[in-house]
């Protein structure tokens, strides 16, 4: 009788709410079991004292084993259900573990952040709009500020320009590849590992000594003195600039250069025929053709820079100067544990990127992939 | 036809193109030259002259601050006042394993929930379908800084601070939504046909996916893979946040570079090994799959 009722798809009101609640069941399910399921693994991984080779080889057939395992765990249980059922189960199983994850990571925090912006320091207290004063009138905070506004404009504008001048001119050169490969070679390495290379070109030894930084040698044989590059302000903000420039310069080029080879030759070929100087070329058919790449490249490594922490943290520490929002965020919460500050500056960065957030959406709306 | 002096004229632009991109190459290369060079100096060498005069002192080229970086085993030194020092050097190895067993199941795992999520998205109906996939473009760009004190505060209440399963979970999570977004580019460009003869066969989704649909999409899956990749062994932010409980045995080479920074600032010739001994995988890898990078990168922002 049962079978039959979901045979001719009628269902009553009762059979409805039980779907509904299988439904939440699986979304739940999932993700609940992976937890319990690689806990019981992780408290063994974390408290034996097996050598360290061995632990790598069990973390990792575990974790990504697990998530595997579970995905299959749930698509047997649905495969258990009548065929309608697992129709209308199918999804969450595809979709759920994501939107889990999401919520709990990503979602729900902005506004846990918000909420925690208006209370003190341990949280009980709250405070009113206190944290939002302290983040516009502190001293520090306002420095903060300031710098994060010449990552933004020097660092952004200066990658996308040099990329864009890299990638113009390695279109037109026998040895592209090799070029492109050295200057996107510093995109694979770590903001620290950039700051232990940086921090030997700015290197500096007292007049009078060899001079190990090759910025000051040069300084120095051009009969200069030695520059201590990092404490000077408000300069030292832009030698850090020069670091995310010299690491990302190579992502904006990649992208760029891909972008420009889609030119159609034969509108180039013809601008050619007619004369046109390459300048021209390159003003008034590449950059618009190239427009829409252009602004995504600008928009993702703008979004870098606005949360920008390593770099200063590894140079500076955030001394002489040289703060950022990030760093100031970090500081807050894990030196000063002041998390409502915190928080209200991570909220302050979170304000900062949603015209991001508008225009992506704007974007995707007008592609109607749905 | 082009006039000798037109094309004379070409030439020389084609020289000047070449010789600023030359000079471009090598700025972009003396920094990491530089300290690839050093890591192969002596202690003494490196502070006594400049890592550019290595070339006419060749033979006191070492290993030696590898072996140091890597294996941890004490070394001695005798400083400038004559004062033997005997010190025991940082282990690297340990912290290399550590990334290890943070990274890869941290791109695997997003990876995979994404790739199940794309297809959800893409193939399958159901209610609030659209609602959500808006949700996750929206949320694509939220700074992560905004979830390191609620998920510090749940991981606390349930014991996941400074476990690996914790970093993984948080570096999924903060991976999904781009991983979700370039999967989903990807996986809605299948031809309908070569699903639905699938289906036709009497393949339930779940095969169809893991079958058909996952093979299709190593492209995508590749260049997600390499981003995600760097992002998370060059992590130190989520590292420092969800890591810290664990102590040194469980650090980072992130976090050990950065300690290496603040212990021994001045001894370049570990530094600079150190620096080496972290970059060269994701190198590697970044070399390795370079050609999907820009493709998958590219897959949603060109049909756009």
């Amino acid at each position: 009788m049962f079978e039959n009722a979901l045979k001719e798809g009628q269902l009553n009101p009762l059979q409805k709410t039980l779907i509904g609640i299988l439904r939440a069941v699986v979304a739940v399910f999932i993700p609940l079991t992976a937890f319990a399921g690689l806990y019981g693994g992780f408290v063994f991984l974390r408290d034996s004292g097996a050598p360290q080779l061995i632990i790598t080889a069990v973390a990792i057939v575990w974790g990504v084993g697990g998530v595997a395992a579970l995905y299959l765990i749930g698509n047997y249980l649905i495969h258990l259900l009548p065929v309608d059922w697992g129709k209308k189960l199918t999804p969450f199983l595809f979709i759920g573990p994501a939107i889990t994850i999401l919520t709990w990571y990503l979602f729900l925090p902005t506004f846990r952040s918000f909420y925690l912006s208006f209370f003190g320091k341990f949280s009980r207290d709250f405070v009113g709009l206190k944290n939002y004063i302290y983040v516009f009138t502190d001293r520090t905070m306002l420095t903060a500020f300031r710098n994060n506004l010449y990552w933004l404009v020097f660092g952004t504008g200066l990658c996308v320009l040099i990329g864009l001048l890299i990638a113009l001119l390695a279109d037109r050169v026998k040895f592209e590849k090799i070029a492109k490969s050295l200057v996107f070679l510093p995109m694979a390495i770590s903001f620290v590992g950039a700051g232990v290379i940086w921090k030997f070109m700015y290197s500096y030894k007292p007049e009078g000594t060899v001079q190990i930084g090759l910025l000051n040698a040069v300084s120095t044989a051009l009969g200069g003195d030695p520059v201590a590059w990092l404490t000077i302000r408000p300069g030292n903000t832009f030698f850090l600039i020069a670091i995310l420039v010299w690491l990302q310069t190579g992502f904006a080029m990649v992208i760029l250069s891909a972008a420009i080879k889609q030119v159609p030759s034969s509108l180039l070929e013809a601008a050619r025929i007619d004369g046109a100087k390459e300048f021209r070329i390159v003003f008034q058919i590449i950059i618009p053709y190239i427009k829409s790449t252009l602004v995504t490249v600008s928009t993702t490594i703008l979004l870098l820079t606005l949360k920008v922490f390593d770099i200063v943290f590894a140079m500076t520490n955030g001394l002489f100067g040289t703060e950022v929002l990030a760093s100031q965020q970090y500081k807050q919460m894990f030196k000063f544990l002041h998390y409502g500050r915190g928080s209200a500056i991570s909220i302050i960065i979170l304000i900062a990127v949603t015209p991001v957030i508008w225009y992506n959406l704007r974007q995707f709306g007008k592609r109607e992939v749905f | 036809m082009a006039s000798p002096e037109f094309s004379r004229t070409k030439k020389r632009q084609k020289w000047v193109v070449s010789i600023i991109l030359i000079i471009i190459c090598i700025l972009w290369t003396i920094p990491t030259l530089g300290v690839f060079v050093t890591s192969f100096r002596e202690r003494d060498e490196v502070s006594r002259s400049g890592w550019w005069t290595a070339g006419s002192n060749i033979s006191t080229m070492t290993l030696e601050n590898y072996q140091q970086v890597l294996g941890g085993k004490p070394f001695s030194y005798v400083t400038a006042e004559g004062v033997k020092v005997t010190e025991r050097s940082d282990n690297m190895l340990g912290a290399f394993l550590n990334s290890l067993t943070v990274t890869i199941p941290s791109v695997v795992i997003p990876i995979l929930i994404a790739a199940f999520a794309a297809y959800g998205f893409a193939w399958l109906d159901f209610p609030g379908r659209k609602v959500l996939f808006v949700a996750i473009v929206a949320i694509l760009v939220v700074p992560l800084q905004i979830s390191l004190i609620p998920i510090l505060r749940d991981y606390q209440k349930i014991g996941l601070n400074g476990t690996f399963l914790g970093i993984w979970l948080a570096h999924t999570g903060f991976g999904l939504p781009l991983a979700t977004y370039l999967l989903f580019n990807y996986i809605s460009t299948i031809p309908r046909s070569t699903l639905e003869s699938a289906f036709i066969d009497g393949a339930s989704h779940f095969t169809t996916f893991t079958l058909l649909v996952l093979p299709l999409s190593v492209p995508a899956l590749a260049s997600f893979a390499i981003f995600q990749f760097i992002w998370v062994w060059n992590d130190l932010l989520v590292a420092m946040v969800f890591m810290s409980g664990s102590g040194e045995k469980f650090q980072v080479m992130t976090q050990r570079l950065l300690n290496m920074i603040g212990t021994r600032g001045q001894d370049w010739h570990l530094l600079t090994a150190g620096a080496f001994v972290s970059l060269v995988l994701p190198l590697v890898t970044f070399f390795s799959l370079q050609r999907y990078f820009v493709r998958g990168l590219m897959a949603g922002s060109v049909k756009g």
